[in-house]
């Protein structure tokens, strides 16, 4: 007996799949599956978080509904996905937020902006908001750059503790049947998996929709967004990196590394999770989980503010405009740190450990 | 909306592989093609859902086929399944046209994979498809669509107009509009067999035919290969005959497809209504044998029986949808069943007594053996005697018929003078009987299919054009 109904669901359906196995070649979670005869909620929760939601084996397969089977893989895992984020979400007092995602990280984001506008106000003359800043530590005329430092290293080192603490839960839960040792290999084998998508293709013809067309551009959107994210993040580091060892001190001419990184990954932060939005919206219902759209809606848009609002930073920030905008990026900045172990971004997470996992569980089968 | 008022050049019956592959190649020819499929659209495609591979010939491994294959080993597996009831000329035609289907279908958009987990034994023979059959559907229908195949679902052909050998149209019967006349050059039959007709199976089972289970849909009532017999098409194949596994009797009456199967008999016994064996469980492994079983349990009193083993085994065989029925002791696994205690019990001490020593091996037909009971199980006879008990209840799973419609070398009927019939193909399942007049080799249903279904769909354009 499981822990809650969806994931008595999940196991109902496991026991259909793994006596079929037709859907084997298509991903991860039916090789997975196969390696078990029976399913812990550690199982469940390994194979749901494993499922990329490509849809494929829905439209496969032969006893999806309106047969009497009812076999809904994708929309049961995605459930199932859900809700293990909650059950492993550090400190517990916190798993809540996952249940009103969308609204719990508007409110946040909509604070930390309005908390960086009136900070700027109470602590600088009224005037150097509106004020225009050139040169060398323009920034730091409206915040001082060790206080930025250590506010932003203080909240990413917190959602990284918290994740960690989350990830370690699950990672706990999902033992069997290899054990949670784990080596290089699988963990070079996770992050090319999940560095490609490997798994977000259908088996190989792409990902499905509304019906067995697979149109579905979700994988590349995804890609603008994750590396878009990921030179933002390297231009934050970079930035951190002049200032601290080179003395070079922020803005920085639009040539210079951390420009150029963090316009790039702006741009794919914009892109992407436009596209992602729209195809979210194109996905057929049978196939998504409703009850998690506002929190992954919540994550898209927090990314895509990200974007926006650092590249608009970089347009105007020899104008008047840069305190606001300075204030308004890093509102959204600092909501998007503290909000990561509490929303969507977890599930990048999680998907890497199950990767890993399996990754392992291959070489062990294989061994 | 498709236009039934215009007369196409090629009416395609029938909605699965061999249906598919005979509107694509027709319409590659340039022909004007209409599919009309009597199933609505999840369900179409009759028995190809379940399907999940081919067997064609091949001279050299490829990326998912671990060896050769030659047409000559085909052939000789074919002759001995079908025990030598098969027509040599059109199945040598047929192996050797299976070698270029390996490509063939690809190009119709469907994906291989390497064989599946648990089917290791078909690894060098068979390609399976990738996602399985309804995955392959979906890439044929796919392709139909974009060459421009007109298709119709929930299409019901309630009439044939044939006269002298000759198709004239089709009487269709829509679920609104009525019944409409489509008119077409020439026809392609592709529309199966009458496994899920229980009344027609009742002409030759009689009343046990009511407790046979359906592994396909609902919609394989053979009602077109009743037609063409009425109106003067030479029949093929043992009308008595169908293809039956023993699956399991808490399966759904019809589609529970492949994940209802047993494969366990190898690994217990198996006993009817009065707890007795009545057949040899050892006497050869699947999958060759797999199919005997559904007879077997066919002719026992109720169409039901037990396959018995315990805990030792559980493990031996691929999981199952429905759990095995367990009990602590013989005696309490028999009230489950509704099994006489006493009586199973005697059944297996019996068998236990008289299990010789041997070495276990269920790769190979391996020495463990019974001596001195009726009937003998005469490899992999193991004791049963570690609890919990366990039980799987199977009555006969229905997979396909055999009687069908005689065909040449061009897919093209014959008609019971012996003459080509002028403009009607037939494909897949409704002229298997040809090639397979019996038994069964995996993968060979759908190796009929898109052969004669790609010759179909060429001859009736090329018919069509003339």
């Amino acid at each position: 007996m499981h822990g809650t109904k969806i994931l008595q669901e999940a196991d109902r359906l496991m026991t259909v799949c793994n006596s079929c196995r037709y859907c084997e070649g298509l991903c991860a979670v039916f090789p997975a599956m196969e390696m078990r005869r029976a399913f812990s909620d550690g199982d469940l929760n390994y194979l749901a978080n494993l499922c990329h939601a490509c849809g494929a084996c829905y439209t496969d397969c032969q006893f999806s509904p309106p047969h009497e089977f009812n076999v809904n893989v994708p929309k049961t895992l995605a459930v199932a996905r859900t809700e293990s984020y909650a059950a492993y979400a550090w400190p517990r007092a916190f798993a809540g937020a996952f249940a009103r995602n969308g609204l719990v990280i508007s409110l946040i984001a909509a604070l930390s902006v309005a908390v960086f506008i009136f900070g700027f106000v109470a602590v600088n003359d009224p005037s150097v908001l509106y004020g225009i800043h050139t040169g060398p530590g323009a920034f730091y005329r409206l915040m001082p750059h060790d206080v930025m430092a250590m506010l932003f290293g203080a909240a990413l080192l917190y959602a990284i503790l918290a994740l960690a603490m989350g990830v370690r839960a699950f990672w706990r839960d999902i033992g069997e049947p290899v054990g949670m040792r784990t080596d290089a290999k699988a963990l070079l084998q996770a992050v090319r998996d999940a560095g490609e998508l490997r798994y977000l293709d259908g088996g190989g013809v792409g990902c499905f929709n509304e019906d067995d067309h697979p149109t579905d551009r979700r994988k590349l959107y995804h890609h603008f967004t994750f590396y878009g994210f990921a030179l933002c993040f390297a231009a934050t580091c970079v930035g951190t990196l002049y200032h601290y060892l080179l003395a070079r001190e922020a803005p920085y001419a639009w040539w210079d590394l951390p420009v150029v990184s963090g316009t790039l990954g702006g741009i794919g932060l914009v892109l992407g999770p436009i596209g992602l939005l729209t195809e979210k919206r194109k996905r057929d219902r049978v196939l998504v989980d409703e009850q998690s759209t506002g929190m992954d809606t919540a994550f898209i848009v927090m990314l895509f503010l990200t974007g926006v609002t650092g590249l608009a930073l970089l347009l105007w920030r020899d104008t008047g405009a840069m305190g606001p905008l300075l204030a308004l990026h890093l509102g959204v900045v600092f909501a998007l740190f503290i909000t990561m172990p509490y929303g969507k971004f977890v599930h990048g997470i999680y998907r890497f450990a199950a990767l890993v996992r399996y990754a392992r569980e291959r070489q062990m089968m294989q061994e | 909306m498709v236009d039934l008022t215009r007369r196409f050049d090629v009416l395609v019956i029938g909605g699965g592989n061999a249906a598919l592959c005979a509107a694509i190649s027709a319409r590659r020819a340039g022909a004007s093609v209409l599919v009309l499929e009597g199933a609505p659209k999840f369900y179409r495609g009759g028995n190809t859902r379940h399907t999940r591979n081919m067997r064609c010939a091949h001279d050299a491994a490829t990326e998912i086929l671990t060896g050769p294959y030659t047409e000559e080993e085909f052939w000789k597996d074919l002759l001995l399944v079908t025990g030598g009831q098969t027509d040599e000329e059109l199945a040598r035609f047929m192996i050797h046209e299976s070698k270029d289907i390996l490509n063939w279908i690809v190009e119709q958009g469907v994906r291989w994979q390497p064989s599946l987990g648990g089917t290791l034994s078909l690894g060098r023979t068979n390609s399976f498809f990738l996602g399985g059959g309804r995955a392959m559907l979906n890439a044929l229908y796919r392709t139909a669509e974009e060459l421009g195949v007109d298709i119709l679902y929930d299409a019901e052909v309630i009439d044939l107009k044939i006269e002298d050998g000759m198709f004239l149209s089709a009487a269709l019967k829509q679920p609104v509009g009525g019944r409409t006349e489509v008119r077409a050059s020439t026809l392609v039959a592709a529309a199966g067999g009458f496994e899920a007709n229980i009344e027609w199976l009742k002409q030759y089972w009689g009343e046990a035919a009511d407790n046979f289970l359906i592994r396909g849909t609902p919609f394989n009532r053979g009602a077109i290969l009743k037609m063409l017999l009425a109106k003067g098409v030479q029949e093929i194949g043992d009308p008595t005959q169908c293809h039956a596994v023993a699956i399991d009797a808490r399966a759904p009456k019809f589609d529970g497809g492949i994940i209802t199967r047993h494969d366990s008999v190898v690994f217990g016994i198996v006993v009817n209504r009065h707890a007795e064996r009545f057949y040899d469980e050892g006497e050869d492994i699947w999958p060759k044998r797999y199919a005997i079983w559904g007879r077997l349990v066919a002719a026992q009193p109720d169409q039901i029986a037990y396959i018995i083993f315990d805990s030792s085994v559980v493990t031996s065989f691929m999981p199952t949808l429905f759990p095995p029925i367990a009990g602590a002791t013989i005696a309490e696994l028999a009230g489950k069943l509704t099994l006489d205690p006493a009586a199973l019990e005697k059944t297996i001490t019996e068998f236990n007594a008289a299990v010789q020593p041997g070495t276990f091996d269920h790769t190979i037909l391996d020495d463990c053996r019974t001596e001195g009971i009726t009937p003998p199980k005469t490899h992999w006879a193991r004791r049963i005697e570690t609890p919990p008990y366990l039980a799987y209840p199977v009555r006969p799973g229905i997979t396909f018929t055999y009687l069908g419609t005689r065909v040449n070398r061009q897919a093209r009927m014959l008609m019971k003078d012996g003459k080509p019939s002028a403009n009607m193909f037939a494909a897949g399942e409704i002229m298997a009987g040809n090639v397979l007049g019996k038994g069964y080799a995996a993968g060979m249903g759908m190796t009929i299919g898109s052969v004669f279904g790609r010759i179909a769909g060429r001859e009736a354009a090329r018919n069509a054009r003339n």
